[in-house]
């Protein structure tokens, strides 16, 4: 018998999926219900995954087409208390929508097990099978207010590109499984060794899929669109969770069955690194509406991750996983200050709305400078030891273009958050907003505030759990 | 050594301000709040006289050395200070606290936030003069332009906005590149400490490039030509107090920086780079007293008399002399004073007739005699009248520079006439000549508060005029120890 323990979290969360369904479908009125206890059910896959695969190093199931190893169990864990935050601070946001379905928590529920078989895949059908589960949630969550207009579109364009890039990533899975005659990750890393263009084909295809999935320039035109149109809870969740998965796909992927074509796949990951890090920048500049700027930032910031995988290096990896793990802590707070900017019923999301913040809402407008300031990358906050570990990997490996590139666009990226700061401080005031938010709300800002705040303190902390991930033996 | 004092100097006013932010001001007790700053800030100026009392004066060895592992195996928490560094620390522990008192009515918005970024910005400005490790250093350096972004933007003038992101921008850009060396030479040698670095020093083909990096991210923060250009917008939109803070301290941290890393790390590169430094000094020097003489606006005056000033600093420290990088230490103490009191008293004025332009005034001699004596003082130390501190530091600079380079030196004493031509004529034409605007027969002379800052800062402007040796003796040691190494390590080639 395998050891079927390791899967654990995700039967556990596939069978409260279906359990919930059938509650959903036999009891009405049961949203509020549905809601508290997929909170619970996260909450103890967090528990269950913690437990049962945290010190487990490197074991595969089913004919080695899963592995369990510290970097899946900890962007697992990373991934549940995202989804965690996100569900629990999204009630307020759907009700007044009038969109506080049971849909919602399970949808959010079934793109996270897709996620978790994604990030577990050592094979390219385990992965594609991950892939396509979380993928077919987020369509429907991005069309959740189904009467608005831009959620409708935004929905369907989502699942339009994305087809097209499902539909390019299996041309490079079976580009790959014709040249080795396998699909799955170790035995392709095996039969690798031979220069056969075809498989660099594969690699190009594979990874333009999962450029997409991961919003880099040149694959990033949907994001921008789909953040903007999605539901404000459902962007969230968009910046943070997905992008997660992906990353620790991206990682499995070059660095398990490609590793030794390293010189094929670096110059590619630099190019999107450096794409996506000036784009993102120079983009978000004239935006006007914040969620769509946060596409953009997203997108910037996607770049500086990938930055880390580009070297090539356990250091890299580790790096790249800090990042987005700060990242998602950044996020959250932003967001949070998003779904507070609330009056009578009605959510603003443009950039002017933000003028004279500071005046009538001093806690919040400064939790959210702070937030700014650490996206922006200015020590001593988060944000900066993020960028720091990157490019002390990046400059380890004397990738000095790649270095210098990235902490210009930092600089660019400063100007659009010191635009937002300026309209905060700066400006005229404007009426107030409601300040009668749920306790988790001002919990998940005033948390993710002072752990940007207070990480320079202890910034060993992040860098012991994440140092224990080694994917180069 | 027991006691983290330095930690402590650090750390004191950060507490002060979350006080501040937790009594949640308003309008009515807007006086406690200034006098816990108040207090903060003094506290720590006594704090940082004990330091200089216990401070030995005769070893360059880095004193009150506190090493706490940080990031493990990566960088340490480390501070200390040397006969460079401490006189930076008083200066900065000195002008905060008379910065916060000068705060009488003008600002009146939000009197506890500013409070909390002019303490916090105190924290940083001491991080980064006693910080050993290039990491923390950085960390400071960077951090500081928080407050500053938000003290210019928030209680600025007209156009606040733009001052404020043209001075965030231009320094952000300076520093990555240095961010960039920092890491680099992390690679090269293994280490980040500064004192392990002056020891094992950093392979000469790579000097010139990081070098280059720093230098990118001093000239900025100094300003030199022709990267000066965020200086007279920043100073002349910040409020009066911020104008102080930026020009006594923050425009310090490029001079200690090129003394401390420049010279320290990269000897070789220092000495090629040297023509350079002397071109772009003497460049400032002359082109910006130009500028100033052409000025309309006071407070844009003493800006680019700033950049002047600075421009001397540099040249004195790349002469590579005792007595050079002693004048330039000296001119940088005593720029602090005198810029900061000169930013005053164009306060003082624009707090009574909301003016800074130079013809708004005029013949206010007889009106504010108490003023006109105290501004006198300043415009002459500025000029560097011997007698004033100003006077020590430059001559020491020229005198080092007429060793160096007789071309250079005698271009930079040019430079001083026309430093006394335009303090003179601004001096000339705001407080003598005839009486045109009635308005300003209403102005009312110094209150006490403002006598009193100004005061404070004459009498150590006059007293290190006559009687520079408390300075100089705390350097001396420091100096021809840095500059002993210096040539040892440039003989030897690393």
């Amino acid at each position: 018998m395998e050891n079927l323990h390791l899967v654990f979290p995700e039967i556990f969360l596939s069978l409260s999926i279906m359990f919930l369904l059938i509650l959903g479908v036999f009891k009405n009125n049961s949203s509020k219900l549905i809601q508290n206890i997929s909170l619970i059910i996260l909450l103890i896959t967090a528990v269950i995954t913690f437990n049962e695969t945290i010190s487990v190093s490197g074991e595969k199931l089913f004919n080695e087409s899963v592995i369990i190893d510290y970097l899946s169990s900890f962007m697992k864990i990373i991934t549940l208390l995202a989804a965690f935050l996100v569900l629990i601070i999204s009630s307020a946001y759907l009700k007044t929508f009038k969109i506080f379905k049971i849909e919602y928590p399970i949808l959010i529920l079934s793109s996270v097990l897709g996620m978790m078989i994604m990030i577990s895949s050592n094979d390219l059908i385990v992965f594609y099978m991950g892939l396509e589960l979380q993928s077919l949630a987020l369509y429907v969550l991005a069309t959740f207010n189904r009467d608005n207009i831009k959620s409708s579109e935004a929905g369907l364009k989502y699942f339009v590109l994305s087809a097209l890039s499902s539909g390019l990533l299996l041309y490079g899975c079976s580009l790959i499984y014709g040249f080795t005659g396998s699909t799955n990750f170790d035995v392709i890393a095996t039969k690798l060794n031979s220069n056969e263009y075809a498989l660099t084909f594969g690699i190009v295809f594979i990874l333009v899929g999962l450029a997409f999935k991961i919003s880099a320039v040149p694959f990033h035109m949907w994001a921008p669109d789909v953040y903007e149109g999605s539901p404000t809870s459902v962007t969230l969740f968009f910046t943070m969770v997905p992008k997660i998965a992906a990353l620790s796909v991206f990682i499995r992927f070059l660095y398990v069955p490609f590793s030794n074509l390293i010189d094929q796949w670096q110059m590619i990951l630099i190019f999107l690194s450096i794409a996506s890090m000036l784009f993102g920048a120079v983009a978000a500049i004239g935006q006007t509406n914040l969620k769509r700027l946060v596409a953009y930032s997203s997108i910037g910031h996607v770049g500086y991750a990938l930055a880390g995988l580009a070297t090539g290096t356990n250091d890299g990896i580790q790096s790249s996983v800090i990042y987005i793990t700060i990242y998602v802590l950044m996020n959250l707070g932003l967001f949070s200050c998003l779904l507070m900017m609330k009056r009578n019923n009605e959510y603003y999301e443009n950039i002017d709305d933000l003028s004279g913040l500071s005046k009538n809402h001093p806690m919040l407008s400064l939790s959210l400078l702070i937030i700014l300031f650490s996206l922006a990358g200015i020590p001593p906050l988060a944000g900066f030891f993020a960028k720091f570990y990157v490019f002390k990997t990046v400059i380890e490996q004397s990738m000095y273009f790649l270095a210098v590139v990235g902490l210009l666009s930092t600089v660019i990226a400063a100007f659009y958050y010191l635009r937002l700061i300026k309209i905060m401080y700066f400006d005229e005031e404007k009426e107030k907003y409601d300040t009668d938010h749920s306790i988790w709300l001002k919990f998940s800002l005033t948390a993710s505030t002072l752990l940007i705040l207070i990480y320079f303190i202890f910034p060993s902390q992040l860098i012991e759990v994440v140092s224990k991930i080694n994917i180069i033996q | 050594m027991n006691f983290p004092i330095l930690s402590s100097l650090i750390l004191f006013p950060t507490i002060g301000a979350l006080f501040i932010f937790f009594t949640r001001s308003s309008e009515k007790n807007n006086n406690t709040v200034k006098y816990v700053a108040l207090f903060t800030s003094s506290v720590n100026f006594f704090l940082s006289i004990y330091l200089w009392a216990l401070f030995d004066q005769t070893t360059s060895e880095f004193q009150f050395v506190e090493d706490r592992v940080w990031i493990e195996n990566f960088i340490n928490y480390k501070v200390g200070v040397d006969g460079i560094s401490i006189l930076f620390i008083l200066l900065t522990t000195f002008i905060t606290p008379l910065c916060i008192l000068s705060i009488n009515n003008s600002i009146k918005n939000r009197l506890s936030e500013f409070l909390i970024a002019v303490l916090i910005m105190e924290s940083f400005m001491i991080g980064v003069f006693c910080s050993l490790d290039l990491v923390v250093f950085y960390l400071f350096f960077e951090a500081g332009l928080i407050p500053m972004f938000l003290i210019i933007g928030i209680w600025g003038g007209a156009r606040r906005v733009y001052s404020a992101f043209k001075f965030f921008l231009y320094t952000l850009l300076g520093s990555v590149l240095m961010l960039v060396a920092i890491i680099s030479i992390y690679w090269i040698t293994g280490t980040t400490d500064v004192v392990e670095l002056y020891k094992i020093g950093i392979d000469v083909k790579y000097q010139n490039l990081l070098w280059l990096a720093f230098f990118s991210s001093f000239a900025v923060k100094t300003p030199m030509w022709p990267v000066h250009t965020w200086l007279p917008d920043a100073h002349v939109e910040a409020p009066t107090a911020g104008s102080v803070l930026l020009a006594a301290i923050l425009l310090k941290m490029a001079g200690y920086g090129f003394i401390r890393f420049s010279l320290g790390l990269f000897p070789v590169a220092s000495e090629v780079f040297t023509p350079l430094i002397y071109a772009l000094s003497v460049i400032a020097i002359i082109f910006t007293s130009f500028i100033a003489l052409m000025q309309e606006d006071m407070k844009k005056l003493i800006a680019y008399s700033s950049v002047a000033h600075m421009g001397f600093v540099t040249l004195g420290i790349f002469t590579l002399q005792q007595q050079g990088i002693e004048g330039s230490i000296i001119q940088m103490i005593s720029h602090g004073l005198v810029a900061a009191a000169l930013f005053l008293c164009v306060g003082v004025v624009y707090d009574r007739m909301h003016s800074r332009l130079i013809h708004t005034y005029g013949g206010i001699v007889s009106i504010i005699p108490k003023y006109s004596v105290l501004f006198m003082l300043f415009t002459l130390a500025a000029l560097g009248l011997p007698g004033t501190s100003g006077f020590v530091g430059e001559f020491l600079i020229l005198m080092a520079a007429f060793k160096d380079n007789f071309l250079v030196a005698v271009i930079a004493s040019l430079g001083v006439i026309i430093g006394a031509a335009y303090m003179l004529w601004l001096y000339k034409r705001v407080v003598f000549g005839k009486l045109i605007n009635n308005d300003l027969k209403q102005m009312i002379d110094l209150n006490k508060s403002e006598l009193f800052i100004l005061s404070c800062l004459g009498i150590p402007t006059l007293f290190f005029g006559f009687y520079p040796d408390p300075l100089i003796n705390t350097i001396e040691v420091s100096i021809s120890d840095l500059i002993e190494m210096y040539n040892y390590k440039l003989v030897s080639k690393f």
